[in-house]
């Protein structure tokens, strides 16, 4: 069986909508021919116990990412920026929870 | 052997209920053959979900089954305990996998029947057949999506994967024509209301699957001389051999549990 080879199958990301109001959420990734293929995989894949109303799929090079090595440059200056997080303000009780 | 069969007293319901849940139980466990071979990890948790959802529609009818035989048998004595005689199931149900294209064209052609036998079975004057009938059309449906896409795409493919799905379409079509019997102890009962004569849905049928071997780029065989007799005991000789495998445990070590 040395003629096998790894389907050409492209990568797919999987959104779900745990329920309404939610927002989707990244689950995870398969491989599937094409989006209608895609859609099913990821229902018998990651809704088998009741995890979902929605799916979305998107192929995963569809996806524009940040380089690993520009962390310093993008996500280190705000670290040093306690000042925008909201507790800073006084809440009055008759709020109650937010 | 080591066991010995049981024997049913098949009313015209408990017959019924043996012939949908055998369906189920043997098409459901033709599917869980494909764990661990499956062509992609995806569809392998496709054909195990589709098995189970097969297999879930089985137990509730051999339950319901047991309940109207009131004799004594269950789930397990049904499924375990039963030579390839006593089972009821269309001859379509236990023919063997194949290649991925024949295990997908088999379910189309069971799928593409048990949607709408399933939808139009809400109807049924029988409330707890009206429930399993609710929850089946939903799983059926799921079912005949998902083996029409794939063969659609076979047909639809290289030139291998098209003759490998057109021989399987010519290979099973004989076995088509039992889906849509009804026969006598089935007539009394769709006379009450508590099931559906299956023949109506025959239009569906070839109308689903006429779209979808059209849309596959698939030749429809002729309809010829169909095979029959499942319903009645009389099987191929590929059932016995899925039995020794399903059984051999029960059948080995009765009463085995873990």
């Amino acid at each position: 069986m040395s003629d096998v080879k790894t389907p050409n199958t492209p990568l797919w990301e999987v959104f779900i909508r745990s329920r309404n109001g939610l927002a989707h959420k990244h689950v995870g990734s398969l491989h599937a021919a094409d989006s209608t293929l895609a859609l099913q995989a990821a229902r018998d894949l990651y809704t088998r116990r009741g995890e979902g109303l929605s799916l979305w799929i998107v192929p995963s090079n569809a996806i524009t990412a940040s380089d690993p090595a520009d962390k310093g440059m993008m996500f280190e200056p705000t670290v040093s920026k306690a000042y925008r997080h909201p507790t800073f303000y006084d809440v009055p009780d008759e709020v109650g929870h937010m | 052997m080591a066991t010995t069969s049981i024997q049913v007293n098949e009313t015209p319901l408990v017959l019924y209920l043996l012939r949908r849940a055998d369906d189920a139980l043997i098409l459901g466990h033709r599917l869980s053959e494909w764990i661990g071979l499956g062509p992609i990890l995806e569809e392998e948790m496709a054909l195990g979900n589709i098995g189970l959802d097969l297999i879930g529609q089985a137990r509730s009818l051999y339950a319901y089954a047991a309940e109207a035989e009131a004799a004594g048998n269950d789930e397990d004595t049904f499924a375990y305990l039963r030579d390839a005689p006593q089972y009821r199931n269309l001859l379509l149900a236990e023919q063997p996998n194949g290649d991925f294209g024949q295990t997908m064209v088999r379910q189309l052609f069971y799928s593409a029947f048990a949607d709408p036998y399933w939808r139009a079975m809400t109807a049924s004057g029988d409330a707890t057949l009206a429930a399993v009938a609710a929850k089946s059309e939903k799983e059926s449906a799921y079912h005949l999506r998902h083996s029409s896409e794939w063969v659609i795409r076979l047909g639809d493919g290289t030139q291998e994967s098209h003759a490998r799905v057109q021989e399987a379409v010519d290979v099973l079509w004989p076995y088509t024509g039992e889906m849509f019997e009804c026969d006598a102890a089935e007539r009394t009962l769709a006379d009450g209301r508590t099931v559906i004569d299956p023949a109506p849905l025959r239009d569906a049928w070839d109308g689903t699957i006429g779209a979808v071997l059209s849309r596959a780029t698939l030749t429809l065989p002729q309809n010829g001389w169909m095979q029959s007799g499942g319903r009645t005991g009389r099987h191929s000789e590929h059932l016995g051999h899925l039995l020794s495998t399903m059984q051999h445990v029960q059948r080995t070590y009765p009463g085995a549990a873990w």
